[in-house]
């Protein structure tokens, strides 16, 4: 009988650090590095632009209605002559401000829910996922304008009330990654070698369940930045305080007249989620292991 | 069969009960006493209305008693009185309703008419016109605030190009037969619901893509060919019924949010329905309006996941015997 | 003078494009079968033997894969050169095919009874009610019980064995000219594989349907058909009659592949004592058409000449053929 011969081994990839590939897979995408830049400078206008800029976005300054460029005004006025620019630039703290907290919120609820239902299973998961449904059962807008309406329009309150409506999308994606990792060998050996369910759950399988978190998070500032211009849009929220959906609510009536003044505020909202959502999308293919592996 | 539809009855009006005791404790929370809150529509009361508001909400029994109380009378109609209307809750919120479902269901179907044709179309060609349209159209549908969509729309059609009316359901100066009437709603109702189905038609393209491409990779389509049908039949018959399933899912899923939608379609546009109501209640501080509305809004919600449910059962044999 | 066969094929190729360029999956490939006639093709996976029965029913995958030459004649017709439209009207009624998977070959949202009767509309110009009556009668034919009763069943409600007969009576619903089975059996139980192979060897002998077996078990060969293609790497390496093949193999992988089974291989080698794999793998796509035997990695026989140039077709007695430059020193 003859010998066949023996097969050569294929030649094994040497595995890389995770974050380094992550950021590579992340930097190839173009549109997320677009989205990732425009972000940057939204963020950073928001914060340095209102100073730099130095104009009252309160005070009225020049006629109302001067259209973008005439004067010096670089996007002209709005009805009460308030420069629209500057209003912008103070709007975005608030947008970009009340967004992150409302997100950061919601993510927090979220995360909670979802792991000590996925964790826990039983009669906790069951209770958690009928308490999340009521959630997606209410129609989430109005939910907050209740609450608005009933304790006040003022920041703190709107943030609430963004965050405890938002947070079910996280909670579902959540309890499915609890699910998967808890019956994966490492945590049954973390159990085994007596880990406390706090440990189990912050320390084993939460770090493991964060990729597809990590990108639900992203793209819920994105959402609460659209849910804040939407209650500002409707004047539900402190008169005092400027914000892109609230120039937009105050001047609709004026579209007749001088529409720049709704366009302008809204492409800021629509630049700004659609950096975000891109951002989102990069992080999803960057942290999506099936992906990954093509 | 029977049994899981009446569980999911049940269940259903377990979450409106829910919907009222939340009501009830909203009303509780909010600073200072129930009487003062509903009164401040009135811009305070006094004292005889002050009563009567005590009385009709029962506020000097018990807490739990009050809350029996409460839910009784939301189960046999009675949502309170508004005192900015002046009408019962129920009775003014059953005349906005018609608006409101008019607006949701017409841009629900729309977006999924065109959400599910536009998924097919790039389905088949993952790498075509339409499937980066499909891939903008996400991104645009996620991104844009839906008021200012409706607004810049608006401003295009019209102002600048008078093609559709600006604002309300019906022009009032209108004669003529229903006909002409319905022909004039349907005029008002192309930019609201266009507007609302901008948001849902980017997200049911895309699943409907994503679920489409992944059946047409599957073993039965293969079969399906192998038979020597058309590509069309392929398409619609042996694909699509088993694409839709994920994209009526979602539909329904969603149906809370379309309702959110168009409370800021309904401003935009001045649709007299129930979110139009909804702000009107708000500034006016009328409470059991606005309560009012958040019980019927998750009503129609509710109502809608239940035919959903119906609709799921027709397309997956699975569902409808019992095997997931 | 035998008759024309039924299906015959010259010189196929068929091209995928690849990251790395175009390979032949299928490479200088004919063959032929008569009406009656059972044919195995034999080989590993990847070896192209799913793409032969792809090939003849005009499914290669589109826009990937190509048929570059060659011909397919179909009782004359040459399928390669007939529009889509016609090749629809053929595949399904006169080539039909049975596939690996019968859990999920079956649409899911349609009953077993319609999946049949579509095919029955489709080619054989019947009403809704006819179409389903024959239907009925085809489940019956396979060896359904209460045919009526299951006709109505979603393919969920069915076990896998019976998924299989379904696939068999859609296949075998519009009596076609040649019958394709693509590993019919290899998911199913062993005790239900021997139950798919007696149906198929019944309604073969009832109806003359030619029958292209495709598997990598050699017992099922010896069981079932009377001739048999052994395949590698997109060429047909051997070709004969099953008795002829097996006892005494031309070409070393076939070789390789008869030892592995059992009692094969008592017959060929008596003092044989342990069991012979055949180690390595296929060769990667990007090998594939160079001009050497391809099994050459693989091969104990393997020299010089073999990594050089591809080994031409040889006959050794009557139908037997083989591609091998050591042809003589294998068995």
């Amino acid at each position: 009988m003859t010998d066949f011969a023996t097969p050569v081994p294929p030649e094994i990839e040497q595995p890389r650090a995770p974050l380094a590939e992550t950021t590579e897979m992340f930097l190839h995408n173009h549109a997320a590095v677009a989205g990732l830049i425009v972000l940057v400078l939204v963020v950073l206008a928001a914060i340095f632009g209102p100073s730099l800029y130095g104009v009252d976005p309160y005070e009225m300054v020049w006629a109302p209605f001067t259209p973008p460029g005439s004067e010096g005004y670089l996007l002209g006025t709005d009805y009460l002559g308030r420069d629209l620019l500057a209003g912008i630039l103070a709007g975005a703290r608030v947008s970009l401000t009340i967004g992150m907290a409302a997100a950061i919120m919601s993510v927090f609820i979220g995360i909670t829910i979802g792991a000590v239902a996925g964790f826990f299973r039983g009669w906790v998961e069951e209770v958690l996922m009928r308490v999340t449904e009521f959630f997606q059962v209410l129609p989430t807008l109005l939910f907050s304008m209740v609450i608005v309406s009933l304790f006040g329009a003022s920041l703190p309150v709107i943030t609430v009330a963004i965050g405890l409506v938002s947070w079910t999308a996280v909670a579902r994606i959540t309890r499915a990654e609890f699910m998967r990792i808890r019956e994966l060998e490492y945590v049954m050996a973390a159990r085994a070698s007596g880990a406390g369910n706090f440990k189990l759950i912050f320390r084993v399988v939460l770090p493991n369940a964060l990729p597809p978190i990590i990108v639900q998070a992203a793209l819920m500032v994105g959402t609460a930045i659209l849910f804040e211009a939407g209650l500002s849009f409707l004047g539900l929220t402190d008169p005092n305080v400027v914000s892109w959906g609230q120039i937009i609510g105050s001047n609709r009536p004026y579209i007749l007249d001088a529409n720049y003044t709704v366009t302008l505020p809204g492409l800021a909202i629509f630049v700004t989620v659609l950096a975000i959502s891109l951002v989102g999308d990069g992080l999803n293919d960057a942290l999506n292991p099936r992906l990954r592996a093509r | 069969m029977m049994f899981t539809i009446l569980q999911k009855v049940a269940y259903s009006g377990l979450l409106l009960l829910a919907v009222i005791v939340l009501n009830f404790f909203l009303l509780h929370a909010a600073p200072g006493d129930v009487a003062d809150t509903i009164a401040q529509s009135m811009g305070g009361a006094d004292a005889e209305t002050m009563e009567r508001i005590r009385a009709d909400y029962g506020l000097d029994l018990p807490l739990w008693q009050q809350l029996l109380e409460y839910v009784t009378g939301v189960l046999h109609g009675d949502l309170g009185y508004s005192f900015f209307f002046n009408v019962p809750v129920t009775e003014l919120l059953l005349e906005r309703l018609p608006a409101t479902l008019l607006l949701v269901i017409t841009a629900q179907l729309l977006a999924l008419t065109v959400g599910v044709l536009l998924g097919v179309i790039s389905a088949r060609r993952p790498n075509g016109l339409a499937s980066h349209f499909v891939t903008l159209l996400a991104l645009f549908g996620y991104s844009a605030p839906v008021f200012w969509t409706g607004i810049m729309l608006l401003i295009v059609f019209s102002l600048m190009v008078p093609i559709f009316p600006v604002a309300g359901m019906s022009d009032a100066t209108l004669t003529g037969g229903w006909w002409a009437h319905a022909v004039d709603v349907a005029h008002h109702l192309v930019l609201p619901a266009i507007t609302l189905a901008s948001i849902f038609l980017a997200l049911y393209s895309r699943l409907c893509r994503a679920s489409m491409l992944e059946v047409l990779g599957s073993d039965y389509i293969r079969t399906a060919k192998a038979k020597g049908l058309s590509e069309g039949q392929v398409v619609v018959k042996h694909a699509l019924k088993n694409a839709l399933s994920p994209v009526v899912t979602l539909a329904g899923l969603q149906f809370s949010a379309v309702v959110s939608g168009a409370v800021l379609v309904e401003t935009v546009f001045s649709w007299p329905g129930l979110g139009t109501l909804a702000l009107q209640s708000i500034i006016a501080r009328d409470t059991p309006t606005i309560l009012g509305i958040l019980f019927f809004s998750s009503l129609v919600v509710v109502v809608v996941n239940l035919i959903t449910d119906m609709v799921l059962r027709l397309i997956d044999p699975r569902i409808r015997t019992g095997v997931a | 003078m035998p008759p024309d066969p039924i299906l015959e094929v010259k010189g196929l190729r068929v091209e995928l494009s690849t990251r790395s360029g175009t390979v032949p999956v299928l490479d200088d490939l004919s063959f032929s079968i008569d009406a009656g006639e059972t044919l195995a093709f034999v080989g590993e996976s990847g070896c192209g033997k799913s793409m032969t029965a792809l090939a003849v029913m005009g499914l290669v995958p589109h826009p990937i894969g190509r048929i570059a030459s060659g011909s397919i004649r179909l009782a004359g017709e040459d399928l390669t050169r007939v529009p889509e439209k016609r090749m629809r009207a053929v595949r399904g009624n006169d080539v039909s095919m049975i596939f690996q998977e019968p859990m999920t070959a079956l649409n899911p949202v349609y009953t077993a009874g319609e999946q049949i009767a579509e095919s029955l509309r489709r080619h054989q110009d019947m009403g809704r009610r006819a179409a389903w009556e024959h239907a009925i009668e085809m489940l019956a034919a396979v060896g359904i019980p209460d045919p009526r009763g299951r006709a109505s069943a979603y393919p969920h409600q069915m076990s896998g064995g019976q998924r299989q007969r379904v696939m068999i009576a859609m296949a075998l619903a519009c009596r076609p000219k040649v019958l394709i089975a693509d590993e019919p059996t290899t998911a199913l139980d062993v005790t239900v594989q021997a139950q798919i192979f007696e149906l198929l060897k019944d309604l073969r002998r009832e109806t003359g349907t030619a029958l292209i077996l495709i598997t990598h078990d050699m017992g099922v060969v010896a069981e079932m058909a009377e001739r048999m293609i052994v395949m590698y790497a997109g060429r047909k390496v051997e070709d004969g009659m099953v008795t002829d093949v097996i006892a005494e193999p031309k070409h070393p992988y076939t070789r390789g592949l008869i030892s592995c089974v059992p009692h094969l291989a008592e017959v060929l080698t008596e003092e044989r004592p342990d069991l012979t794999e055949v180690p390595g793998v296929v060769p990667p796509l990007t090998q594939f058409g160079r001009d050497m035997c391809l099994f050459s990695s693989r091969c104990p026989l393997a020299d010089d000449k073999c990594w050089e140039e591809r080994p031409p077709e040889r006959r050794f007695g009557a139908g037997h053929v083989a591609a091998c430059w050591h042809a003589e020193e294998v068995s």
